[in-house]
């Protein structure tokens, strides 16, 4: 097996400098070295969105990608978007709407609602809809979190104009 | 905060002034799960923790000649490779069987097989390293020898004499038989106009929690105590068989269950890797830390469903629905699961068909056979959505063959609102339901006579969109009658303790759990109502069996219902307790006090008397200045179990409106309704999402859902891009309204909601298919309805 490789990255702003396996992938690379915990693992094969973070501007499953592939990037955790207030009103409005039942799914629903909103700020029920389809959740059905990911947009429109 | 008004004579304790009963409150510590600061199993370290990986079988059924471990054992960073016979040392096998469940047979099943394993999937070593990924590499280099043992997977034929018996010693493959003759069966069919008779086909599905099922145990040799970090559904039963099992007495094992990412009943089993993780710990003397990935889940997690049922029904021309009778088989695997057992569901079916409805013949058997595949047992809505399937696809076949519309032969059958307490055709006791009221008021939100005229214009253009119905029953709130008559010790009675702290605020444990329904914050709000304090001064602490009283936990829609009832009437005394004090400190009586906004009110003229943080301070700091005699008790404890109703039952209706693509064979969700009569609502959104997702995993059964096995038991689609579940594109918006019919027997009136939606899914959309499919002349009675099944019906295929 091939020896631990030298990374040096930031995460949620901080640098971080570790030597990792060069098969160890991101999200266990946040969970287990930096216990960033709110990045979860659910199918550990890229369908399930759980481990969706930011990866410089896109939104990646971290368990897709390995550690030593975020050499050199910017890394955005629901840690970090939560510390800087980035989705504090997206959060607020999962709240509000009961969007999330065993939070499980949240962080990567979270994270992939706010890539939605930054690229299109109107998005429809459908687009939203379309645009979350690659997060799942067991729990809620969906509907709430639409609703909250619409409310959101509605808000953010209101404080623009 | 304003005080609206003083006066509290005449209202019960659920109504009084700034009541939380009926509002919908965001449920409390939303915040720790969003910002990514819970904590999960998954997520727990402890010092000194180690890994285990199972190394499983990849046979369906094979002997185990011989096991070679010895290099994977010197690999670096591996603690110890343990077998089936070397952990039996530590943990005792069991067998899932309950005495009420009468002729109910199973075979020893053991934490980590010996000599021979029975499914694909299930453990024959356990491998413990320094971390999973070393784990994992040990067990590719862990050298099984296996014979090869012919496979049981049809059910169809598992009970035939040319079939292996899996477990020689129980005679046969037979876990179970019930069979049910009420009323007159023959006289009334032979008495129908019309007998219709379908076979209806359940596919094998899952609850694919998004989180895996994992366990931390920790045994600690000083204290002789084993603490288990799981995500359970029912911590005091965990509690009690690992204790069991383990040769340990109940007060030396804790069972703390923090955040659970996602239960719907996968977790409220016993498996056999946990216990086996539990005896690792034990063996190796520090804390073992399992969790399940992905392939290991679809493997190992509980399966549902998979049933056979072949239905008959008789009716006359005006629409009496006359006599049911159906005759399901379901097969469960090796092994009947612990210690709730894998027959309950055949027996829920049972129990439930034709439950809606007045006809009084009934005739069953329900067959629970063996089979080399994964294990089966109770997911969300048990036994519901068989039952529901059946009858109500039956219903709608009657209808079709006598020319009458679905809803009125409903209308005509449905059990009328002014008829309770009444009983079943299977003996079941209904307090009182709502189906008729129910069944107006989704007509009133879908706009029935609209669709139907949209339908017709649609179909002018080839456009074939359907409408279904479902009406339904939900076990809810089960007394003892479930699991404890039986002999299983799971507690059907929950308990709740609320003190006063020293400075005005409430803690309040409770035996029931949370895994996303809301437990926490529907305890806050019968709290902080029933005292009259506000929410944000309610903490709520659960899921921890040295820390909170004894009781069920959270399952088969009992939270609300037993748990909430026994926060109630602890914060009864509670309040009682502090009045009294209050009395005497400021020389009232207790009827002439009143408890609003966290403050002691005169109840005449609602004027201020003192604040509860005031109270306590005395209580606890200055009891030196309060009468003599008087022994203050900030902290009151009060346990509930329903006792009158073995069950309390709840009704609903569905109604499902989506559109078959005849060329392509996909189904297109339009729009979904339901009406449910879950009585007290104690918070509004919660209730409706919990309807809202257990719709949707109805709506994965009847569409997406299904556990593919090949003749051989091997599992095809053990993964989630092959396994599929339902996506928010693919979802339709969810209308949920309520009937409201409060059980008497508790002062709190709550029913549970937790299965209602899973219940009526999959009937409604089956009929709607089939109500579009109607040009076509094909009825189909299976699901999950793919677009292979649908181009099949049609012929296109």
């Amino acid at each position: 097996m091939t020896g631990p490789i030298p990374i040096s990255l930031h995460v949620n702003g901080e640098r971080v400098d570790a030597h990792v396996l060069p098969r160890l992938n991101l999200a266990d690379f946040l969970r287990e070295h930096l216990h960033l915990t709110g990045t979860h693992v659910g199918c550990e094969h890229g369908v399930c969105g759980a481990c969706t973070v930011r990866a410089d501007d896109e939104i990646v499953r971290a368990c897709l990608m390995l550690a030593v592939q975020a050499d050199g990037m910017s890394i955005q955790t629901i840690e970090g978007l939560s510390d800087s207030g980035e989705v504090g009103d997206l959060q607020a409005a999962f709240r509000d709407r009961n969007a999330l039942q065993c939070g499980y799914c949240t962080p990567g629903m979270l994270m992939a609602a706010q890539d939605l909103l930054r690229q299109h700020p109107e998005p429809s029920r459908e687009r939203i809809r379309e645009h979350l389809s690659g997060n799942y959740c067991r729990c809620t059905g969906y509907q709430a979190i639409v609703d909250a990911v619409e409310a959101t947009a509605l808000s953010r429109r209101g404080r623009a104009a | 905060m304003k005080v609206t008004s003083a006066k509290a004579e005449g209202l019960s304790v659920l109504d009084r002034p700034n009541s939380y009963i009926g509002r919908g409150v965001p449920r409390p510590n939303l915040d720790r799960l969003m910002q990514g600061r819970g904590l999960y199993v998954s997520d727990i370290e402890l010092p000194r923790m180690a890994h285990v990986v199972f190394l499983r079988s990849p046979h369906a059924h094979a002997r185990i000649v011989a096991i070679d471990a010895s290099t994977a054992k010197r690999m670096p960073g591996v603690i110890a490779v343990v077998t089936g016979e070397e952990l039996a040392n530590t943990i005792t096998p069991w067998v899932g069987v309950l005495s009420h469940l009468k002729g109910l047979k199973s075979a020893p099943q053991y934490a980590v097989a010996i000599d021979r394993a029975c499914w694909q999937g299930e453990a024959v070593a356990a491998v413990v390293a320094n971390s999973r990924a070393l784990a994992e590499d040990a067990t590719e280099i862990i050298s099984v020898q296996y014979e090869e043992l012919e496979a049981v997977t049809d059910m169809r034929t598992a009970l035939d004499r040319e079939t292996p018996v899996i477990h020689p010693q129980l005679g046969d493959n037979l876990a179970f038989e019930r069979i049910l003759d009420a009323g007159h069966v023959d006289e009334a069919f032979s008495g129908s106009d019309e007998v219709v008779e379908a076979d209806f086909i359940f596919g094998r599905h899952t609850g694919v929690t998004l989180e895996p099922r994992a366990v931390v145990a920790d045994w600690n040799p000083a204290e002789e105590r084993l603490t288990i970090y799981q995500g359970t559904q029912a911590p005091h039963m965990v509690q009690n068989i690992a204790a069991l099992h383990l040769g340990l007495s109940e007060s030396q094992v804790r069972v703390v269950c923090k955040d659970v990412g996602g239960s719907f009943g996968i977790k409220v089993h016993i498996y056999a890797d946990e216990m086996a993780t539990y005896a690792l710990s034990k063996l190796l003397r520090r804390p073992i830390k399992f969790v399940a990935d992905r392939v290991e889940s679809f493997n190992t997690d509980i399966h549902a469903r998979d049933h056979r049922c072949r239905g008959r029904i008789g009716v006359k021309r005006d629409g009496t629905i006359t006599v049911f009778e159906i005759d399901d088989l379901t097969g469960i695997g090796p092994y009947s699961m612990y210690p709730r057992t894998s027959a309950i569901e055949a027996n829920q079916v049972v129990n439930l068909v034709g439950g809606p409805y007045l006809a009084k013949n009934y005739r069953a058997r329900a067959r629970v056979v063996f089979q080399n595949k994964n294990v089966m047992c109770q997911y969300r809505a048990v036994g519901h959505p068989i039952a529901c399937s059946v009858t109500e696809g039956l219903v709608d076949l009657a209808a079709m063959r006598i020319g009458m519309d679905p809803v009125e032969i409903r209308r005509r059958n449905l059990i009328s609102d002014d008829a309770y307490p009444c009983a079943s055709a299977s003996g079941l006791k209904f307090e009182k339901l709502s189906h008729h009221a129910s069944l107006d008021k989704l007509l009133d939100m879908m706009n029935y006579e609209g669709l139907r005229a949209e339908q017709v214009e649609l179909r002018k253009r080839n456009i074939h969109r359907g409408i279904g119905f479902a009406s339904f029953i939900e076990v809810t709130n089960p007394s003892a009658a479930f699991y404890g008559v039986g002999g299983a010790k799971i507690s059907s009675q929950d308990g709740v303790a609320v003190r006063l702290d020293a400075q005005g605020a409430v803690i309040c444990q409770t035996s029931i759990t949370e895994q996303g329904q809301g437990s926490e914050a529907l305890t806050a709000q019968i709290v902080a109502s029933v005292l009259g304090v506000s929410m944000e001064r309610v903490r709520v602490i659960l899921g921890d069996t040295d820390n909170t009283p004894y009781g069920g936990g959270t399952w088969a829609s009992r939270g609300a219902g037993i748990g909430g009832e026994a926060a109630l009437q602890a914060t009864k005394v509670l309040r009682r307790n502090i009045l009294e004090i209050a009395a005497a400190i400021l020389q009232s009586m207790p009827d002439e006090l009143d408890i609003i906004g966290n403050t002691v009110v005169n109840v005449g003229d609602g004027v201020q008397r003192i604040e509860l943080k005031e109270l306590a301070r005395i209580v606890y700091f200055r009891p030196d200045t309060l009468p003599p005699g008087i022994q203050p008790e900030l902290m009151a404890t009060r346990h509930y179990v329903p006792r009158e109703y073995p069950f309390a039952f709840t009704n609903g209706v569905q109604a499902s409106w989506l559109e078959v693509d005849t060329e392509t064979g996909f189904v297109r969700l339009l729009r979904h309704w339901v009406v449910e009569d879950c009585g007290t609502i104690i918070n509004p959104q919660l209730v409706d999402e919990q309807i809202r997702g257990g719709v949707v995993q109805g709506l994965g059964a009847a569409l997406f859902e299904k556990c593919i096995y090949d003749e051989r038991g091997q599992l095809t689609n053990a993964n989630m891009a092959d396994y599929l579940v339902p996506m928010s594109g693919e979802m339709p918006d969810i209308d949920v309204g309520h009937v409201v019919s409060p059980t008497l027997e508790s002062e709190l009136g709550a029913k549970g909601a937790g299965e209602a939606g899973t219940a009526g899914a999959a009937a409604a959309v089956a009929n709607a298919v089939n109500d579009a499919l109607r040009p076509f002349g094909t009825i189909i009675t299976e699901i999950p309805l793919t677009p292979q099944v649908i181009l099949a019906a049609l012929g296109r295929i």
